[in-house]
Order: C-alpha cells, then structure tokens, then sequence
C-alpha cells in the first residue's frame, strides 16, 4: 500500500499501472464444476417454464427467469441447472442466483447464438452479459442518442492491467469488434483512449486514438471527457446524458470474437492482486467462484481477510469466498487482515488534505460535515456533492480516517430514494 | 461443510496513506520542543515548571471533560499535550502556577472542547486562552516586569516594549543574532528564532502544516513593517526585527497554522496569512498592545470560514 511519502508537501500521486515490455499470458482457470450465474431481478417472479431446477443447458445458452423482464444471463457452461436462489447485491439490488453444474455430455448443439450481421436487437438478446459487460442497453434508449463511442484500453483502477492487456495481445479482436459496434450501434465516432505512451501503435484500429494520463483518476469517465473530449460533465449527469458512451476494451474485444467465431465467448481476464499486492492476470470462466481462482494461485485466506471485487480504490468487499466471477469483474484483491487500513468516527479536523487532492476541487472539508450531519440537500445544493466521481482519494488522504466516499454515496442513495419516493407520491 | 470463514466488508477505498491525527499533532509538538528546550536553558528551572505544569494540565482537563461528558477518552492524539506545550511556550518563565492552571482551562476546555473538541474549535485554544489571560491579568504577560529578577547576558528588556516606547532608536540595542538565538526577553518558546523556524520548515515540509498560511503570514508583517518604516523610520522598527521578536515566529509556523481555525483552499490561505501578519503590525504599531499576534490570529481566525468560501468552481458545477 502506498504511504505518506516523508515529504509531505508534495502531493501523493497514485499512478496506473503501465503495461510494458512483455506481458506474461493470463494464468488459465479450468472450467468450474458449477458456475453460478447472477440475474437480475426477484426469485419469486420466476417463470418456471422459463427456467427451474434441473434443466439442461448448453454454453451460450441465454437464461431468462421472467417474460416481463429484459434481465437475462448467458450459460457459461454446459450442464444442468443445479439450484435457483436469492441473492442481494450493493445497494439492496436484487438478484436471481442460479448455478449450472458442468457436464461432460455433449448437449445438443443449439442456433448458433451469435448470427450475423450484427444489429442492435441480437445483440442487446444475447450479447449484454460478454466478458466485459458492454453497455448495449444505452444504445437502445432513444432519449439520449449516443452519437460517440469512447473505448477505454486502461483500467479505471490503480494496480489493475486487464484491459490494457486487452489491448496489447488482441489488437485484431479489437478491430473487429469496433467495426462490429459501429455496425450495431451505427455510431461513427468511436474514440480510442489509451493509458500514456505507446499510443501510435494502435493507428490501424479505424478509430481515433486519443492518451490519457496516467494519474489516478484520469482514467474515470468524467475525467476523459473532461481531459480529452474536452467536454465538461455537468453535475449530476451521466456521460450518457451529453451522446458519450463508455465501453471497455475486453467488451469491445468479446464482441469481435463473438461475431468472428459465432461462438459466444465465457472467459473473462481478471487482474488478481494478492497479499503482497503483485498482480497476477487469469482468465476464467465467468461464473467461476472466486476461490477456484484463489486455490489455483495459491492464495490462502483467514478470518478478518478482506476480499475486494474491483479494484483497491473502487471496488467492493464481499463476504464469500465463493463469490462468482461476472461479466465485469475485472480485478481481485485480497487484502491480509494485518493490511487492512479501519476507518474512524474521529471528527474532521480541517486540514484541507482532501480539498487538496480532490481531482473535481469538491470543498470536501464543508461537504463532508454537512453529510455526517444527514443534510443532504444541503450539501447537493450548495457543496457539489453530484461533482463528485467516486475515485476516493479524499478517504484515502484523510489523517482523521473518516469514510468519506462512504457518506457521499449514501447521501446520493437516499437522495435518489427521496426523489422516487416523491415521484410516486406525486403519481398516486 | 466447513464453517464459512469471516470476512471483512468494508466500503471503497481500501487503501489509505497512514496519516493520521496523532502522527500530526506528535510531530508539531516535536518541532515545538527545540524553542521550548531553548527557553528552559536561559530561563532555568521556573521555566521548566511552567511547561511541565502546563502540558500536564491541559492533559488533565482533556481527560476530566472527556470523563464529565462521557466520550471516548482523546488524550491519546496528543492535542492536549501540543496546547499545554504551546500555551507555556508563550508565557513568561515566572508565571505562577495558578494562571498556568487556569490558562489551560480557558485552552482546552472554554477554547476546543465546549465547541466539540479537536476539529470543532473556531479560534485556536492557545491564542484564546493567553488573549483572556492576558485581559484579565495584564501584568502576567508584562514580560520586563515578570521578568525582572533576571540578569543574563543580553539585553534585559523586552523588544517589542522597547520599540513601542521608545520608538526605532531602542532598536539598534537588539542585535539580530541574539533575536534568532533566543537571547531576548519574551515567552519561554517564542524568543529561539531559529528554532521556530526550523520546526516550521520541517512541519512545511512533511505536510503538516500549510506553507501557504506560514508564509504570507511573514510576508505580511514584512511588507507592513517595511511600510512603516519607510513612513517614519524613526518611530517604527524595521521589518527585520518585527519578524524576530515577540510571537511572530511562533504564531506564523504554530499558531495561524492550527488545522480547524485555519483555511483549507490556496487563495484563502493566503489571505488569512496576509491579513494576520497585517494586522500584527498594525496592532504593535498603531494599537493599544505592544505585541498585535494574539489579537491578529483570533481576527483572522474569526473570518477564516468567510474567506474559505473563495475556492475554485467543482468540476462540471451548474450556476
């Protein structure tokens, strides 16, 4: 982890990690006997003509529990479905789980799930759940029309390689996967963003290749619009609401390898960082639970280890080893319970470290006072509490070890929550 | 199925750089104890009881405020320690127990905890508690009268009375060697000039303290002080001895800088700085007082969350 340098007045820079030389390929994870896949939406709405236990399935197979929702996932091995559960996720979502038990008997070969040409409805039918997740569902809302598409071939997170080495070792998946979204999407603007140097070998890719910088958080959407696209994001809105949509580079690179093989792809890249925070690049099945990937690394965990989906800065902890790997998990931490820095209830003493640092100059010594005392307006309306991006950096600085990210993703939760509340108050 | 193992949850981020609230107040209190040891030296063992009793005392009352309204004990992060320290460092060597007992009181218990304890205090406790010690018992922080059983090697009048008095010619006496080697008469802390500034510049540099405050604070009493000057150079002193005698060093690197009564954003801080050094001069020069810094620092300290509202527009901000 790192430290306050001895030289305090420089400010902490955290950087990306840079990609150079040659990458060692991803360790490969061998199928799981049963992969757990997540699908939104309650277990008890469940069409059991859609889907119930014991049904066969084959990989690529898409699994829908409902017909008046569009939430689906895709099978990522072939076998039978073993049990269907509840599962609630961050923020009280909710989730269908259902395992697959893998089987060595060949299924039935069904359509090929991948048809071309590529258009839009196939692929919001069965391609939203590709290793990467891309966000076709934006795409389909006609009261934004997305007229620019921004694949980013870095990670949003430090210490995390996944799409960097995307982009490195499958350059020509990448290719065809954005002339594939073009095709899908009909979006003629898609712009390439890449972490720091290197940035003239991608000149083939028939898109415009832009560089970001290689400060944490520059990789951040605000952050790319604002530094490269030159465009500012308005408070409160999202990169969607201005045509601009993010998609990864692994999503972009699935979807080539989907429309090139018409087999739909399950593995998905993971940077795994362990203890001693070296990272490890895997690919697994999605679905996989995450301690297959644990024991073939030879990570061993205890009680009062802290498990982390994402990466150290955004992602977020859960509380079972066998936690599935889903279609946008893009790195794994585990944190040993001796390196686990705690958060405190001491009060914020104003030493300006987080204003300092903060990447959207958010007064966070006012802010934060504000949302501790539950003023949540309050701090929307006169603290820029919507400016905030989420990279976390004010915790990370903050000498008082107060949860700032924390209280600032609860205040826009129950914002969010009161603003519905009046919608439907309105309504009814 | 084996027992599930206990995990951890916690929210983003899961990395932090270490600092903390005891590692800050430790380290000023570090770069405090060179002035004070100073002091201790010229002053002997009187001085020596007045820092003892003073830092005990403010530890004392931290924790009966903290068992009286039943919150977790705070002595730990040293605040408590860091205001007795400062608090002695501006006093006389012969100030008797009692006003050394009190002031600590007025620091810790009137000056921080009844508004919340650390990080709640608008004005900083030590300035506050020496401006009501030194409105209700004048003649504690008349140092040539406290002082006056002395006779060390140096000049034996305090410097700041000498120029108010007697205007720039008393000045010449004080020679700007024994102003920064703390042979001067003044607060036990506040005289070592080189010491403070040592301490300041390593606060400066490890963080701990803003550059920013400290040094538009000297470059405000500089700038006025050379005004003055310049005016009348036969009534007011240069801005070299402004800067090396009284609390200016003390209140530049340890006092203005107090983190909650202090700005957070560039432009503020300057100004804060700026205006403190300012009106320390005004005060020395123009003013009833002979030292203006106590009186600067709670001004500034006063207008501090006016002038924090200077700050940059966020990011993607709608006006």
């Amino acid at each position: 982890m790192l430290k306050k340098s001895f030289v305090g007045i420089i400010k902490p820079r955290l950087e990306y990690e840079s990609l150079t030389g040659r990458v060692a390929d991803p360790i490969q994870i061998p199928p799981p006997s049963t992969a757990t896949l997540l699908v939104e939406g309650p277990v008890e709405k469940r069409d059991a003509s859609l889907l119930s236990e014991g049904d066969a399935v084959a990989a690529g197979q898409t699994l829908r529990h409902s017909e008046q929702s569009d939430a689906y996932a895709v099978a990522t091995v072939s076998g039978t479905v073993g049990t269907i559960t509840p599962y609630t996720g961050d923020f009280g979502r909710i989730y269908t789980a259902v395992t697959v038990l893998s089987s060595d008997e060949k299924p039935e070969p069904t359509d090929p799930v991948v048809s071309t040409p590529p258009s839009l409805d196939t692929a919001l039918s069965s391609l939203t759940c590709l290793p990467g997740a891309p966000p076709l569902k934006m795409f389909a809302d006609e009261t934004r029309p997305i007229h620019t598409i921004v694949i980013y071939g870095g990670d949003n997170d430090i210490l995390v390689t996944t799409n960097q080495y995307v982009v490195k070792s499958r350059t020509s998946s990448l290719e065809r996967g954005i002339t594939a979204l073009k095709q899908i999407t009909g979006v003629d603007r898609v712009v390439v963003a890449v972490p720091g140097e290197a940035m003239q070998t991608y000149g083939h890719l028939g898109a415009e290749v832009k560089k970001v910088d290689i400060a944490y958080p520059s990789a951040f959407p605000q952050m790319i619009m604002h530094s490269v696209l030159g465009q500012t994001l308005p408070a409160g809105k999202a990169c969607e609401d201005l045509g601009i949509c993010f998609v990864t580079a692994e999503a972009v690179a699935s979807i080539g390898d989907a429309y090139k093989t018409g087999q739909y792809p399950v593995r998905k890249l993971i940077t795994v960082i362990n203890k001693a925070e070296k990272q490890q690049l895997v690919s697994a099945v999605i679905g996989t639970p995450i301690s297959d990937i644990f024991r073939q690394l030879g990570i061993t965990l205890q009680d009062g280890d802290r498990i982390i989906v994402g990466g150290p800065m955004t992602g977020s902890a859960v509380y079972m080893e066998d936690y599935p790997v889903m279609p946008d998990t893009s790195a794994l931490v585990v944190q040993d319970k001796n390196a686990i820095p705690f958060v405190s209830d001491y009060p914020c003493v104003n030493c300006g470290e987080c204003v300092r640092i903060c990447p959207t100059f958010v007064p966070i010594n006012m802010l934060v006072r504000f949302l501790e005392a539950g003023f949540y307006e309050e701090a929307a309306d006169q603290y820029d509490l919507y400016s905030c991006i989420g990279c976390g950096l004010c915790s990370f600085v903050c000498p008082s070890k107060i949860p700032i990210l924390q209280f600032i993703r609860l205040a826009r939760y129950e914002l969010e929550r009161m603003k519905s509340a009046e919608a439907t108050h309105e309504s009814s | 199925m084996s027992p599930r193992k206990k995990f951890i949850v916690s929210h983003a981020p899961f990395w932090h750089n270490s600092s903390s609230i005891p590692e800050r107040t430790y380290h000023s209190f570090l770069a405090a104890l060179p002035a004070a040891i100073v002091g201790i030296h010229y002053w002997g063992l009187p001085a020596l009881a007045v820092v003892a009793l003073s830092i005990a005392s403010a530890v004392l009352w931290e924790l009966v405020i903290n068992h009286v309204s039943k919150l977790a004990v705070t002595i730990g992060d040293g605040n408590a320690a860091l205001i007795g320290l400062l608090f002695a460092m501006l006093l006389p060597a012969t100030t008797p127990w009692w006003a050394v007992i009190t002031g600590t009181f007025v620091a810790v218990i009137l000056g921080k905890q009844i508004f919340g304890g650390i990080g709640g205090n608008s004005f900083s406790p030590v300035v506050l508690s020496v401006a009501i010690l030194s409105i209700s018992w004048p003649h504690l922080f008349d140092f040539d009268g406290m002082l006056v059983d002395y006779d060390l090697d140096f000049v034996m009048v305090y410097p700041l009375a000498a120029a108010k008095h007697f205007g720039a010619g008393a000045v010449a006496d004080f020679s700007f060697g024994d102003l920064l080697l703390g042979r001067q008469v003044g607060g036990i802390g506040a005289t070592f000039g080189l010491g403070l500034i040592a301490g300041g510049i390593y606060l400066i540099i490890r963080g701990f303290i803003r550059w920013e405050i400290s040094i538009s604070f000297l470059a405000g009493v500089f700038a006025a002080a050379l005004i003055f000057s310049l005016i009348d150079p036969t009534r007011y002193a240069g801005p070299m001895f402004h800067l090396l005698t009284g609390y200016t060093l003390i209140g530049a690197f340890f006092l203005a800088t107090d983190d909650s009564s202090s700005p957070a954003n560039f432009v503020p801080m300057l100004i804060y700085g700026a205006a403190g050094g300012i009106l320390t001069v005004l005060i020395r020069n123009i003013g009833a007082f002979e030292d203006g810094v106590i009186y600067a620092v709670l001004v500034i300290n006063l207008v501090q969350p006016l002038i924090d509202k200077i700050r940059p527009n966020a990011l993607g901000k709608v006006v």
